[in-house]
């Protein structure tokens, strides 16, 4: 087992590795981050200084290495926009995201389960028709349309919610880090919108999802019985049925909530949502390249985390993993 | 108990006086907001912008391009180097300490310092403090555009911003990437004091108690400045009414605001040209005159003006708009295709030739299509143009690395002079100079030369502008670029605000003097 851990732990170092490099491969052809910090009336020979000044022209294993150094204490480097350690910015926006990530699995229990239980249910009336019809087109519209289209709805011409940004937050831990829209009336209507846009990728596929899994768990021979024990349809529908659809669906769910963090970089930068995706492609622009290399470590680093120490869990519960590794 | 009465009788009554006074709050969407609240540590129209809320100008550009007393209430030449500024007295920075004539000083030396103001300030040798509230600005040749610098003399606080901070950096450093006092913390005498700044976020501002300028009709008490980059969000945010005013407005969203009673459209000539320049060394066919001229005559800019800026901008012909010292009537757009069939039949390029073009996609207004309207528009003359266009972040290393025949590039005149345009986009390209440093054509005629560099001395204006004027006709002859338009700056507000009073060519609103009714 020691050894299975410790081989695992290497293959993720390894990994963040490569991410590193990767990202510092790129990052020269994402452009010039001085152009963005001078006027146009800078000679290039003075923007040349400045890039000297950064180290912006040292060979690219000069500046990896001392990138790779200052990355193992924690340091990242500075955002040129923000003029600030890249990690401190990354952090900083981590909450937003996380806020409406959360606010949109919530969006996406809430109204995929009913519905997907009763189009499994009841396949062939009309309200199921039309769920499936519109759970199709719901696939097929990008998000920065869906996100366009509710703005203009309930924003301009119903003015019933708020149309870009957070509203008013509430410090949680009282030290300015994590700014909450969950606790107020203002923050919770910012929310609605964009989280129905982020949710409105995921919500199809689950609503289809539940769907099949618990028609495929209808014709299962258990059930079956149940019906031949001649037991009341909401138990066999609710417990017996629907508590294993659910089984496949979480899992699935786990993965997509981390898929979910990728769409938001669209749905924050039409909301002008100040989270991490808008703050990613704001730099892509600027060509902030600090911030770009230290956001795909950040995240890089979730993911790895994450992964790793899942297949530790699993080395634990199911021993043939560690062995199947082995091979 | 009858105290509870009172107390809650005065809460009442000081919360009525407050909104009676007319306590008005301004939310203003632009598609960024300043990368710093250090005036000098980059120059670009954000940053003046700020500098106009924040601080204030020795003078200032009025909408008819006159001089508008500010910081200094009158000026005169004393000769041909220098010229006198008799300053404001009584006005306060935000700090509360007095504005003098050593703060001007101050400020300018602080500019010779910063890489991206230097360029600016170069034609001067410094400003000498006569008495504290007489300064003479000294240049080291003469020179006509010393008031049209003094507008960029935006005073500091020197008290403020002198000792040590917290990290035992100068407070006066002018610092490109990492912290910095000035990124921070500003004291200026201008209209508004900082009171928050969240970065990319929103920025509050509160009018300053005791700002000198008390004849300012103003009336805003809390300005707060957010930045909503996607077009399509700004323009709903407006809508919405959750904020006030935006700026820009996309071209394509004019009818539906103007269709809006609550809201309204106002736009107004800015100064920036867009052009494309055609690279001579790259391609033997541009050294013939008869061939640029031949694509000049092939542009239908004034169809580009209609079909894709739905007339958000002017027809150009030449360099500088009307009202700048350069301007001739005479040089007109000169849309003619049979005649620009006829000049690549005469220089023997009937069938044309092929090319490469770069354009950015996200610098200038719709200047991705105006590239693409372009390449359509040159094919007529069978020129087949291979258009490639990227984001501004990867444009510029490949602009001035001339990757293509034919590039784009717009260009707005800082010191609002036609002199400018030609330093830049026309003169030969000269390293040591930094003259024609965004020529990317290679066009080279010394006789723009000598003449640009003849109008940068001469103080005599009317002189001055018959050599700027010379200088417009030789290169629309030459066909020097193909010219497009002039942008123009667009705005919206909801009804109750005042926007035509305080906006300018410059796109410097002048928040300061915004009236909301």
């Amino acid at each position: 087992m020691f050894a299975f851990i410790v081989r695992r732990i290497t293959q993720a170092l390894f990994v963040m590795l490569i991410i590193s490099m990767i990202g510092f491969a790129i990052k020269n052809k994402i452009g010039d981050p001085v152009r963005d910090l001078v006027g146009e009336r800078v000679t290039p020979a003075e923007r040349e200084q400045l890039r000297d000044k950064l180290g912006l022209n040292d060979p690219f294993f000069t500046q990896y290495s001392r990138f790779l150094k200052n990355a193992l204490q924690g340091d990242l480097g500075h955002s040129f926009f923000y003029k600030k350690p890249a990690l401190s910015v990354i952090v900083a926006k981590a909450p937003a995201t996380i806020e409406l990530v959360l606010g949109a699995a919530f969006i996406i229990i809430l109204v995929s389960l009913p519905l997907g239980v009763y189009t499994a249910l009841r396949p062939r009336s009309f309200f199921s028709r039309m769920v499936m019809g519109f759970s199709t087109l719901g696939v097929s519209i990008p998000v920065f349309l869906t996100a366009i289209m509710l703005i203009y709805i309930f924003g301009v011409q119903l003015n019933w919610l708020p149309s870009y940004g957070r509203g008013e937050t509430v410090d949680i831990f009282g030290n300015g880090w994590w700014q909450s829209g969950f606790l107020t009336r203002d923050g919770l209507l910012h929310l609605i919108l964009p989280c129905f846009a982020l949710a409105s990728i995921m919500l199809p596929l689950f609503i289809r999802l539940i769907r099949s899994e618990m028609m495929e768990v209808l014709e299962t021979e258990y059930i079956k019985y149940a019906w031949a024990k001649g037991l009341n349809p909401m138990r066999i529908w609710l417990v017996h049925a629907f508590k294993n659809t659910l089984l496949p669906v979480v899992t699935v769910f786990g993965v997509q909530i981390g898929i979910m963090f990728a769409f938001t970089i669209l749905t924050e930068t039409v909301f002008q949502w100040q989270g991490m995706g808008y703050m990613f492609l704001e730099a892509v622009e600027r060509s902030d390249i600090s911030l770009l290399i230290a956001y795909l470590i950040v995240v890089g680093s979730v993911f790895v985390i994450v992964n790793t120490v899942v297949d530790i869990i699993y080395g634990f519960i199911n021993p043939t993993v560690r062995i199947a590794g082995r091979t | 108990m009858k105290k509870l009465v009172l107390l809650v009788l005065a809460v009442f009554t000081v919360l009525t006086i407050n909104t009676a006074v007319g306590a008005k709050t301004m939310t203003v969407a632009l598609d960024a907001d300043p990368v710093s609240l250090d005036i000098h540590v980059q120059l670009s129209g954000g940053m003046l912008q700020l500098s106009h809320w924040c601080f204030d100008p020795l003078v200032r550009w009025t909408k008819e391009m006159t001089f508008e007393p500010r910081l200094a209430t009158k000026w005169e030449r004393i000769n041909e180097y220098r010229m006198r500024f008799y300053l404001r007295q009584g006005v306060k920075f935000h700090s509360g300490n007095t504005f003098t004539a050593k703060d001007v000083k101050w400020t300018f030396d602080r500019m010779r310092k910063s890489v991206d103001y230097k360029g600016l300030v170069e034609p001067f040798v410094g400003v000498a403090i006569i008495d504290d509230y007489t300064v003479d600005i000294v240049t080291a040749k003469p020179y006509a555009l010393l008031l049209n610098m003094a507008t960029y003399f935006f005073a500091m606080d020197s008290q403020f911003y002198s000792g040590q901070d917290d990290n035992g950096q100068p407070k006066d450093a002018i610092v490109k990437i990492g912290p910095s006092f000035a990124l921070n913390n500003a004291s200026g005498t201008g209209p508004f004091v900082v009171k928050s700044r969240e970065q990319g976020i929103r920025m509050v501002m509160e009018r300053f108690k005791d700002y000198w300028d008390t004849a300012s009709p103003g009336n805003v008490e809390t300005f707060i400045l957010t930045p909503i980059k996607e077009d399509a969000t700004r323009v709903a945010a407006l809508l919405s009414g959750d904020v006030d005013f935006i700026s820009p407005v996309p071209p394509q969203d004019f009818k539906r605001i103007e269709s809006d009673a609550k809201v309204k459209l106002v736009t107004c000539n800015g100064g920036r040209i867009i052009t494309l320049q055609l690279n001579q060394e790259r391609r033997p066919e541009f050294k013939d005159v008869r061939v640029r001229q031949a694509m000049v005559y092939a542009i239908n800019n004034q169809g580009i003006v209609d079909k894709i800026m739905k007339g958000t901008a002017t027809v150009a012909g030449q360099q500088g708009p009307e009202g700048y010292a350069g301007y001739k009537e005479n040089l007109v757009p000169r849309y003619d295709l049979e005649k620009a069939k006829k000049l690549m039949k005469e220089a023997g390029l009937e069938k044309g030739f092929e090319c490469t073009m770069i354009a950015p996609n996200n610098r200038y207004v719709n200047d991705e299509k105006i590239a693409e309207a372009a390449v359509q528009m040159l094919a007529k003359i069978n020129i087949k143009v291979n258009l490639k266009t990227m984001p501004k972040a990867q444009y510029w290393d490949e602009f001035d690395a001339k990757a293509a025949d034919i590039q784009m590039i717009g260009w707005h005149s800082d010191t609002e002079d036609s002199g400018n345009f030609t330093e830049f986009l026309a003169m030969c390209p000269n390293a040591e100079t930094g003259y024609g440093q965004y020529n990317s054509g290679n066009y080279c005629n010394k006789k723009i030369d000598e003449l640009t560099l003849a109008a940068q001395s001469e103080t005599d204006l009317a002189k001055r502008a018959k050599i700027l004027q010379e200088i417009e006709q030789i290169l629309y002859d030459d066909a020097a670029f193909i010219p497009f338009h002039w942008q123009n700056h667009s705005y919206a507000g909801k009804e109750n605000i005042e926007i035509e009073p305080v906006i300018n060519s410059m796109n410097f609103p002048y928040f300061g003097d915004i009236v909301v009714k």
